[in-house]
């Protein structure tokens, strides 16, 4: 039989019903548009926790004083960490690639008559080594700068942008605070962290430089830091290695055995990960409910196609009376029925597209990520359900009598 | 002697109505050979409706054979029963039973598709018995744009398109008024002096008179098989 045909009659049945088609199609249309939609969120979700991790540079820990704890009961003893602990933890502890110590404030930055309030971050250059970060212009500190206490800066795009527009910025003069400062670079542009906060709405200054010049020095522990951001190769055991730095922390704090740990590790990427799954487990739970969808849809189908089997019943009697074979009526009504999933499932997959594209350019609806051998998945189950829901319909066309065919009003 | 195109040895049909049998043939035999017209005469629940059946292989007898063209027909499953309707029968109903928002020209092609004649000969054939029954400028008419008569030609023009050893009428003037009832009688006559073979199956004795022979049938028998030796000839009207 000739297929092109089959499908042209097809098409020509159901335009002539061309309100009840679409209103048969609309479940698969809202089933087959809502599963890939709801594939498409959580990839796209996913998509944004992998960026996150991979913008603070892979797997990273912070490691942060905490309260001193004394035989159960905390104190408001803060202790803080200092220098040396990142420069113990990267030694020692195996499979760290980097530790590097921040002190943290933030204040105003003025160049010329504009004035910019961001965060003021003093480092080392380990820093940029541990979240993976490239200085886009000019270069990092030098060792010098660094023993120092220099007065120089490198700077983050964004305040790049606000302060010197689309002028170079090495070299020239910019106000911290109370003091002067040289810009010797400018960091590549790295967007969003997991929290939403703006990355490169940032400067660095060597960490003494804060330190004497900013947040001041403690003089219990005159080389305290805010926090030691930490990060370990590749394919590293990374629990493993929290164990070791916890140890290696209790050790040299000498904190007794039964003792809260006066200290925080924080496994960030850990921590994004679990929030991803949850939402992951979420997004599954919506696609299956969109799934059960389709299935009513098809429900839909059926009941339609046993309408139109029964109201085109002298049609199939004459087809058959002028050489139709039972083969040849069942494919017809399977092809209508395939044809109506398939449409349903092309324009559902064009409104999937649409309401994605929405989301992603205009902030209409949720964006995401379409995967296309998602799209291609649940065009093939439209289509299948077409030949699961509309068999039954087709088979019953096929045994029809054509004399009882023939003569029925 | 050729064999004749349709023989039927002692047929009988039976239905199941509930409890009850009911025979609606109770054993016809009967030949019709190549280039006859003949109509099948009978009151409703004569038994001619069946014997239609069982003649245009819609249907298979209940007990004895029939034959067409040598084919033994009573042992043929539903698909190859409906290859032989392909083939051998043209059907002329009542009711024209043309497909709705369907071209005339697409009307007539339907039986092509289920044949096994190539595509691209379709159109050709088609236009050629559109042509033979009158209708070659109204190829693209829908039947909703046509009158009944007209309707009607399709309809043979369709029985028509693959070539068929016999044309099988089931009241084909039934629906139509006498004037176009005639231009269709005057139809068959045509096809008739062609040397197609025409069996019509009617009520009316009217109609009937313009076949050859005439079959009666009552309570499920051939009653008479007559000769007919002046039919009636119909004159096409100027359409």
């Amino acid at each position: 039989m000739k297929l092109l045909i089959l499908f042209r009659t097809a098409i020509t049945a159901l335009r002539v019903n061309i309100l009840r088609s679409f209103l048969t199609m609309l479940g698969i249309i809202i089933g087959v548009s809502a599963v890939i939609i709801m594939v498409a969120m959580g990839a796209g979700a996913q998509q944004q926790v992998d960026n996150q991790i991979k913008s603070l540079g892979g797997n990273v820990f912070f490691v942060m004083g905490s309260f001193r704890s004394s035989g159960g009961a905390r104190t408001a003893q803060v202790v803080r960490i200092n220098e040396d602990d990142a420069g113990l933890i990267e030694r020692q502890v195996p499979g760290v690639e980097a530790a590097a110590p921040y002190l943290s404030s933030n204040g105003q930055v003025i160049y010329g008559n504009l004035n910019w309030s961001t965060g003021i971050n003093g480092i080392d250059n380990r820093s940029f080594q541990v979240r993976d970060w490239e200085i886009a212009d000019g270069r990092e500190f030098t060792q010098q700068e660094i023993q120092s206490g220099a007065k120089v800066a490198i700077i983050g795009e964004r305040v790049h942008k606000e302060l010197f527009g689309i002028s170079n910025p090495i070299g020239q003069t910019m106000r911290v605070k109370n003091f002067n400062v040289t810009v010797v670079g400018v960091l590549a542009e790295k967007g969003q962290d997991a929290r939403g906060e703006d990355q490169d709405d940032v400067i660095f200054l060597p960490i003494k430089t804060v330190r004497n010049k900013i947040t001041g020095v403690d003089s219990t522990n005159p080389k305290s830091v805010r926090f030691i951001q930490v990060s370990a190769y590749d394919g590293e055991d990374m629990d493993y290695i929290e164990e070791q730095m916890r140890e290696l922390l209790r050790q040299r704090m000498r904190v007794p055995a039964n003792a809260d740990d006066p200290f925080r590790i924080r496994n960030v990427s850990e921590m994004i990960a679990t929030r991803a799954e949850t939402m992951q487990v979420f997004n599954t739970l919506l696609a299956w409910v969109a799934s059960v969808s389709l299935v009513v849809g098809g429900i839909g189908i059926m009941n339609i196609m046993l309408v139109s089997v029964t109201e085109r019943t002298r049609e199939i009697g004459l087809r058959m009376a002028v050489g139709a074979t039972p083969i040849d009526i069942l494919r017809q009504f399977l092809i209508e029925s395939i044809v109506l999933c398939g449409a349903g499932g092309g324009i559902g997959v064009l409104i999937a597209y649409l309401f994605v594209f929405l989301g992603n350019n205009y902030g209409i609806g949720a964006g995401g990520v379409i995967d296309t051998q998602v799209v291609f998945l649940s065009l093939g189950f439209s289509a299948l359900i077409g030949v699961f829901f509309g068999y039954y319909p087709a088979l019953k066309a096929s045994q029809l009598e054509p004399i009882d065919a023939l003569r029925y009003e | 002697m050729p064999k004749p195109l349709i023989e039927v040895r002692d047929a009988k049909k039976v239905y199941q109505m509930g409890e009850e049998k009911v025979w609606a043939l109770k054993g016809v035999s009967l030949s019709i050979e190549q280039g006859e017209f003949v109509a099948i005469m009978g009151s409703s629940g004569s038994g001619k409706s069946t014997m239609m059946n069982l003649l245009g292989c819609l249907d298979v007898a209940s007990e004895g054979n029939i034959s067409l063209d040598g084919v033994d027909v009573s042992q043929l499953n539903k698909s190859e029963l409906a290859a032989i309707r392909n083939r051998r029968i043209g059907f002329v109903f009542q009711q024209f039973n043309l497909l709705p928002r369907t071209s005339a020209l697409d009307n007539v092609c339907l039986p092509l598709l289920y044949s096994d004649v190539p595509e691209n000969e379709w159109p050709q054939r088609a236009e050629k018995c559109l042509q033979q029954v009158g209708l070659g400028t109204r190829m693209d008419h829908h039947p909703s744009q046509l009158s009944g008569g007209q309707q009607q030609r399709v309809a043979i023009a369709r029985a028509l398109v693959n070539q068929p050893l016999m044309i099988l009428a089931d009241e084909p003037t039934g629906a139509l008024d006498t004037q176009t009832g005639m231009d269709v009688m005057a139809l068959f006559g045509e096809l008739h002096a062609e040397g197609k073979t025409i069996i019509l199956v009617t009520h009316e004795p009217e109609i009937a008179e313009f076949a050859h022979r005439t079959l009666t049938f009552r309570d499920g028998e051939l009653v008479a098989d007559e000769r007919n030796a002046s039919p009636r000839i119909a004159q096409r009207s100027s359409v």
